[in-house]
């Protein structure tokens, strides 16, 4: 066995928190709700940090649905290119911070389900991608605040891939 | 249709109400038309809800912020009268992009009513309405107060 000796954690770290970065920061609307994404190896958790501008019902206070259903979709498109990009930034088989990064997906539909009311404080979500094709996408979304057993929103989604780059193409 | 007119002063009363809905401020709505069952609100482009920064086209997301708020009003102002009303589901298609630097109005209209449920129906469109941005579908809650 002649295995190549791993990379240094700090390079692996630093790729992957690079091309995480570079995904969102091109995105306005994600920033103009305030969401981050936590990444565990390939693992990412969005973070949906609490904001008044994101009330729905004063009276209640809840979050606003369309806020909630936002978030849901946010985090499905992320999750849904980071799963895209993953493979050739592992392989340097492109850079994503470069110009052949593939675009966005864009959403065919976005079917959400309010579970509970959105409580005022931080809500998370992970979005689970149930079926990537050359073309389409399938992806299932949940979001929790207090506990991860509790959903207060789940979504299911439908994405059209966006044409592949020059480097993806060459890869296969 | 089922549209009425409102005096000015119902329709700063109805702008009231959706100005007091923070996401719905931060998203520049303002009702165009409300009555019957039946609102129109619209949602003006801004850099800000850009989601495909390729393209400068409005994301998804905010389209949706806009749906929801209409399917409530419409919720709101049925002939029934709910008390208060909460998304129960929502699915959206988008049929084409909205068009960079044009304002998107939502019509959203209340179908069906029953004790606790509502049913609404909603079109999102840009300039050119021949070519609707967006559809949707959703159920809302319908909170009739004690004993209704």
């Amino acid at each position: 066995m002649n295995r190549p000796r791993p990379e240094a954690v700090q390079l692996v770290k630093q790729r992957r928190d690079a091309a995480l970065a570079a995904l969102i920061a091109g995105v306005p609307y994600i920033g103009f709700l305030g969401i981050s994404f936590d990444r565990r190896g390939d693992e990412l958790t969005a973070v949906l940090r609490f904001d008044q501008k994101l009330i729905g019902n004063p009276a209640l206070p809840a979050l606003h649905g369309g806020a909630t259903a936002a978030f849901l979709e946010v985090t499905a498109i992320i999750e849904l290119s980071w799963a895209q990009v993953w493979e050739p930034l592992e392989s340097g088989a492109f850079d994503p911070l470069g110009k052949d990064a593939p675009g966005l997906p864009k959403t065919i539909d976005f079917s959400v389900d309010y579970l509970r009311p959105g409580l005022p404080r931080d809500a998370y979500a992970r979005a689970r991608v149930n079926r990537s094709g050359r073309r389409y996408a399938s992806v299932h979304v949940e979001a929790w605040q207090d506990n991860r057993a509790r959903l207060f929103a789940q979504a299911t989604g439908h994405f059209l891939m966006p044409a592949p780059g020059a480097a993806v193409a060459d890869n296969g | 249709m089922t549209q009425t007119h409102l005096t000015e002063a119902q329709l700063a009363l109805a702008q009231q109400f959706i100005s007091a809905l923070p996401h719905s401020r931060a998203l520049g709505m303002q009702i165009e038309q409300i009555g019957k069952g039946v609102a129109v609100i619209s949602m003006p482009y801004d850099l800000a809800l850009v989601g495909d920064p390729a393209t400068g086209v409005i994301h998804g997301g905010a389209v949706s912020a806009l749906m929801d708020t209409c399917g409530g009003a419409a919720v709101l102002c049925h002939a029934e009268a709910p008390l208060a009303t909460a998304t129960i589901s929502l699915r959206i298609d988008y049929m084409r992009p909205a068009t960079p630097g044009q304002r998107i109005t939502a019509r959203a209209e209340c179908h069906h009513m029953t004790r606790s449920v509502a049913f609404i129906r909603a079109v999102a469109c840009d300039d050119d309405t021949s070519r609707p941005v967006a559809t949707a579908t959703g159920s809302f809650t319908a909170e009739r107060g004690a004993g209704g």
